[in-house]
């Protein structure tokens, strides 16, 4: 009786869909990332709907097929098979670069192995450099900067701080974190050699929940800074461990400002708070159309329009289908490297050697005088440095086989 | 004549298997894809039923022994890649061996008692082994695991196992020599004295046995079976990660295998086939469906503690009595109030999950072809309706199904 | 120094906070030999339950009910689901607790959705208790301190003093004989399952302060816990207090040590070489083993000794 029902169910669930572009989201939507799969999951919908309002891609709405991978390389695969299987033409994913490593293989496999339907992997927040250097491949596209792009803008801001002498790492163990640490201590020793690192911590991905003990470390190490690439539920416990043995360090982060974390920090954060980010509240001085909007459609006061990358990135596959004409994935591809396109922020670019977006980046501080706050605490951010996209470019060792 | 028919029911099986793939409606790669699953699947899920249903170890982390094989028939695997001369079909094997020699490890100290604290110590082991896989990246790969490719190897008679159904027929073969080697296991005095030592530990002593000594034999070969589960997943996925040590992958797993039913081995393919599809296709319908998988889980733990198999075998058992018939007219008074209750239950579940986890979907949910506005109070109070009425019958006919089976059971004795 | 006395503080209040967890269990386990996976998922339903109380009645009010309402619901768990399952074996009551670990976990997702909650400290109790060193140690945590050693002192009280605590303490060692003595042993199971559940709300409340509350919060915290009863003894409150300080003193000290196995060869002046097999193993510092060694311990004690550190019974 269950075979029965299990081929019924197989014949319905095989039965050919309506012909739409589809797009799959692969993110964790469960478990401690949640927050950030989440939320981006909601800008997908957002720009999704915004391009179809205009008529989507050459007349072919956009249908967002959604996948938790629960931040795990292996069911990340799994359900990219089921992706790829229902249709998907785009896979967008970004929160963990474990998972975007274990991706970029299996798309690349895929295509070699499925000539005529080819995927393409469109990397929104995976940020480990390898992935545009020694791991490159012409499927895979990255709107977010990398690393070392973020870092340098983050030194060059520690480089002029005379008063910051032991700066302490701490990052979580696995590929993105570990380039966190490289690179800081690289681009420090080039940039200040007098300053001391005096604490380089990996500490397991998304699993402690108690970061007491790491915090008494850096207070006995005497660091007057601390460099994290820590996100989600890390982030935040780390600044509400920070805040309850009352730590007073500048905290230089990639994800200060995501869900959550601004609230943990409190006004302790107030001028010690840094980020490097393509976008935050205060960029412009007034919200922009479609921050607007946003705000309209999701009202829950932790919704923000966080992920500007993916609005770029709609905004250029949009640009990208249309110069090539079609929805074929290789011929937006091929449209998309080297593309150029105008912001409100500033001209933006999508690199062809090496696949990696140009955009602007700015590094902000938290304060309590700022127009805009963050997520209904007070406190929102705000520039002190905007670097113009074509200065953000790094040396890249990439080198792609194209169709 | 018995040895006649078992062997035509393997035949029966083995040409199942060949020809699943064709059938019209499961030709597609993502048919295939999950009849692959279902397999893998299979092959653990007749692992953990040689442990839990032949020789009674209740155990919490058998994932270690699919999640080790599968390391070690990846590593081999990249070995292959690399110039070594194995053929794919042979890769899962060394997963089989790496699975035999943590058994044979991990048996050593386990099996020292059985029950509770066999339980306990498996928990301990697989969360264990779980924690320390990210603490040497050079075998596990750290976060981002370990990756091969499948069609950089040996090609034999010019297939390059590229394809879903190449490695579908791969695995098919696999999953018969498990289950011939684990039928013709239990047919051995080692088998026996397995049963035996699940049903009365103590009166194998005084037979001259020692029941250590037969579950480190089943541990063991168990721990094998689980390796060629993994190594199966491995050049399935061509990645294996932390993940496939979890303590999650170790409670489906025993989930499988109850719910099929713990006694016979069919019960446990059944098991995995059902809970392979609820897992990958129940989740395109409803973002409840992990909720789903619980209650019915607990509702055989409940109500039907024999499993699936189990229950279909009482059916056939009461055939043979002629007192089907009173059982099924008890069943067709209670099915319209259980069904009542049963579309209730899911209704009030799909509405409070689209309230809470998906509010950016709106109000409006459809269900059942019907649309329904789950911001105004009706739809909660028809689904409550639907669940208290359909309850309050269906309690009625429940006395009945049980007096139904009493009577069975009695026209049997 | 200071690192040393803080981490002795924050592993002691992680400790008790497991203690708390573990006597629940402990409580259940022994008496009924039910190993209640569900445990950890009533610890998770108190962090909840207290702070959605919280905004319906203010929070020292919370404080009293959150523990009541998982008392009830724990009571409502054995009464009308483990009760039939007695008769039928262990293997199912574990496997009925199993599941429902899972329903509870998807119905917390039901009814407060995927993402964490904002569980501030209430204000009232939200300040540096005292500074040391200049690091300051939060007020709310040593509330956490003071409730955990009253709460351990009211159980022994209760078991050494009243005739009900008396016929409890005997049924957790010989639940056969009690019930042969004429007790009412179904009305005893529902009243431990219910004190059990009330005690691990109440941890609940305070975890989820110090902790995040999120729907996978029973599933970081459940195994822990096991290995806390199991290390403790079975049989033996006292047992769980002493396991539960330990894996919570041993798990903060842990992170604070950056010493690895290479640097204990190097003190014995042999250098082992980067190319050597074993290499990887003896570079992991004892900070990055911290999660492992409960599981460890835990492996350790059953190989040992079965009835742990205290116990009284095995199984």
């Amino acid at each position: 009786m269950h075979r029965v029902l299990a081929v019924a169910a197989l014949v319905l669930a095989t039965l050919p869909a309506f012909a739409d572009f589809k797009i799959a989201f692969i993110d964790p939507l469960s478990g401690g990332a949640a927050s950030a799969g989440l939320s981006a999951q909601k800008h997908m919908a957002f720009f999704t709907d915004q391009i179809n309002a205009h008529g989507g891609l050459n007349g072919e709405k956009i249908t967002v097929l959604s996948y938790d991978n629960k931040v795990s390389p292996q069911e990340s695969l799994i359900v990219l098979k089921k992706a790829i299987d229902e249709g998907a033409k785009i896979v967008v994913q970004g929160n963990g670069s474990s998972v975007a490593h274990a991706i970029t293989d299996a798309v690349l496999k895929h295509n070699e192995r499925n000539p005529g339907k080819e995927v393409l992997f469109f990397n929104y927040a995976a940020i480990d450099p390898a992935l545009t250097n020694e791991k490159c491949n012409f499927w895979h596209f990255r709107f977010d900067a990398d690393v070392d792009m973020k870092m340098q803008a983050l030194t060059d801001d520690i480089a002029k701080n005379k008063a910051i002498r032991k700066v302490y790492l701490i990052n979580q163990d696995y590929s993105f974190g570990k380039a966190v640490a490289a690179a800081a201590t690289k681009m420090l020793k080039e940039k200040r050699p007098d300053i001391q690192i005096v604490g380089d911590e990996l500490h397991p991905l998304q699993k402690v929940q108690d970061f007491s003990p790491y915090i008494a470390k850096i207070k006995a190490s005497g660091a007057d800074t601390v460099i994290t690439g820590n996100w989600s539920n890390d982030m935040l416990l780390l600044f509400k461990a920070g805040h309850d043995a009352g730590l007073n360090v500048n905290w230089y982060t990639y994800y200060g400002g995501g869900l959550g974390s601004v609230p943990a920090i409190g006004k302790d954060g107030v001028g010690h708070l840094k980020q490097a980010t393509e976008h935050h509240k205060n960029v412009m001085p007034t919200l922009l159309p479609e921050e607007e909007a946003f705000h309209k459609r999701f009202s829950d006061k932790a919704d923000e329009l966080y992920y500007w990358r993916l609005r770029n990135m709609f905004h250029l596959l949009e640009a990208a289908a249309k110069k090539a004409g079609s929805n074929d994935p290789v011929k937006i591809a091929k449209a998309l490297e080297g593309m150029k396109m105008d912001t409100p922020l500033g001209p933006m670019q999508m690199r062809a050697d090496n696949h990696q977006l140009l955009q602007p980046i700015f590094v902000s501080t938290l304060s309590d005088k700022a127009k805009y706050d963050v997520e209904g605490s007070g406190l929102g951010f705000v520039t002190d440095v905007k670097l113009d996209a074509d200065k953000t470019a790094l040396p890249t060792t990439c080198k792609m086989t194209r169709p | 004549m018995r040895a006649a028919r078992g062997a035509n029911a393997w035949i029966a099986g083995a040409v199942l298997l060949a020809v699943l793939p064709w059938i019209p409606g499961l030709q597609s790669d993502s048919a295939r894809s999950l009849l692959s699953q279902m397999g893998i699947a299979a092959v653990f899920a007749l692992s953990y039923h040689l442990l839990l249903g032949q020789t009674g170890l209740l155990s919490f982390g058998h994932s270690v022994f699919f999640g080790l094989g599968g390391y070690g028939a990846i590593h081999v695997l990249r070995m292959v890649n690399g110039g070594l001369p194995i053929p794919l079909p042979l890769v899962p094997l060394a997963g089989a061996i790496a699975g035999l020699f943590f058994g044979v490890v991990f048996g050593t100290f386990t099996t020292r008692r059985a029950g509770t604290v066999f339980a306990l110590i498996t928990l301990g082991v697989g969360e264990l082994v779980h924690a320390a896989s990210l603490m040497f990246p050079s075998f596990f790969g750290g976060e981002e695991g370990v990756t091969a490719s499948r069609t950089k190897t040996p090609h034999l008679l010019g297939l390059d196992f590229g394809s879903q159904v190449q490695v579908y027929y791969i695995i098919a073969l696999w999953l018969l020599v498990a289950a011939l080697a684990i039928h013709h296991f239990l047919r051995t005095p080692a088998g026996r004295l397995c049963n035996a030592v699940r049903d009365n530990p103590e009166r194998v002593e005084f037979i001259g046995y020692d029941p250590q000594r037969i579950r480190f034999i089943a541990v063991a070969f168990a721990g094998a079976i689980a390796g060629l589960a993994g190594g199966l997943h491995a050049i399935n996925y061509e990645i294996v990660a932390s993940e496939a040590l979890s303590a999650a992958r170790s409670g489906a797993v025993l989930l499988m295998v109850y719910v099929g039913g713990v006694s016979h081995p069919i019960g446990a393919i059944v098991g995995a086939v059902a809970i392979t599809w609820l897992q990958v296709s129940l989740s395109d319908y409803t973002n409840a469906w992990m909720l789903y998988l619980g209650l019915l889980f607990m509702g055989i733990v409940l109500v039907a503690p024999q499993g699936l198999v189990g229950v279909a075998l009482a059916h056939l058992q009461a055939r043979r009595a002629h007192a089907l018939g009173r059982i099924a007219r008890a069943y067709a008074m209670a099915a319209l109030p259980v069904m009542v209750a049963t579309l209730g239950a899911i209704a009030l579940i799909e509405i409070a999950y689209r309230r809470s986890t998906q509010p950016e979907a709106g109000a409006v949910l459809r269900l059942f072809g019907l649309s329904l506005d789950t911001a105004t109070p009706w739809p909660w109070l028809g689904a409550a309706a639907m669940v208290a009425a359909g309850g309050w019958l269906a309690r009625n006919a429940w006395r009945r199904i049980d007096a139904a089976w009493a009577d069975a059971g009695a026209a049997r004795g | 120094m200071d690192i040393a006395i803080f981490s002795l503080l924050n592993g002691a209040v992680y400790g008790l906070m497991l203690f708390m967890l573990s006597s629940g269990l402990t409580l259940i386990f022994s008496m009924m030999g039910v190993l209640n996976f569900a445990h950890a998922s009533v610890f998770m339903l108190g962090a909840y339950f207290s702070w959605q109380l919280s905004r319906w009645m203010g929070f020292w009010p919370a404080l009293v009910a959150a523990p009541l309402l998982c008392g009830l619901a724990g009571a409502g768990i054995e009464r009308f689901g483990l009760r039939r399952l007695h008769r039928v074996g262990h293997v199912a009551e574990i496997l009925f607790t199993f599941g429902l670990s899972y329903v509870i976990a998807e119905l917390v997702i039901m009814a407060w959705g995927r993402n964490p909650i904002e569980n501030r400290v209430p204000g009232v109790i939200d300040f540096p208790a005292f500074t040391l060193m200049g690091t300051s140690y939060p007020f709310y945590k040593v509330l956490m301190t003071g409730i955990s050693v009253a709460m351990f002192a009211f159980l022994y009280a209760a078991f050494k003093r009243t005739r009900l605590g008396l016929i409890i303490q005997a049924a957790l060692t010989h639940p056969q004989t009690v019930s042969a003595l004429g007790h009412d042993v179904p009305r005893l199971f529902v009243l431990v399952f219910a004190i059990g559940s009330a005690l691990a709300g109440l941890a609940g409340v305070i975890g989820g302060f110090a902790l995040l509350t999120e729907p996978n919060m029973a599933a970081a915290l459940g195994p822990i816990v096991f290995v806390v009863v199991v290390v403790g003894g079975l049989g033996s409150i006292p047992g769980a207090f002493v396991g539960s300080m330990l894996i919570g003193i041993l798990q903060t000290f842990a992170v604070a040590i950056d010493y690895s196995l290479l640097d204990l060869f190097r003190v014995a002046g042999h250098a082992v070489d980067r190319s050597s097999p074993l290499y990887e193993v003896y570079a992991v510092k004892v900070a990055q083993a911290a999660p492992i060694l409960p599981y460890l311990l835990l492996v350790l004690v059953l190989i040992v000794r079965p009835r742990g550190l205290m116990g009284t019974r095995e199984t």
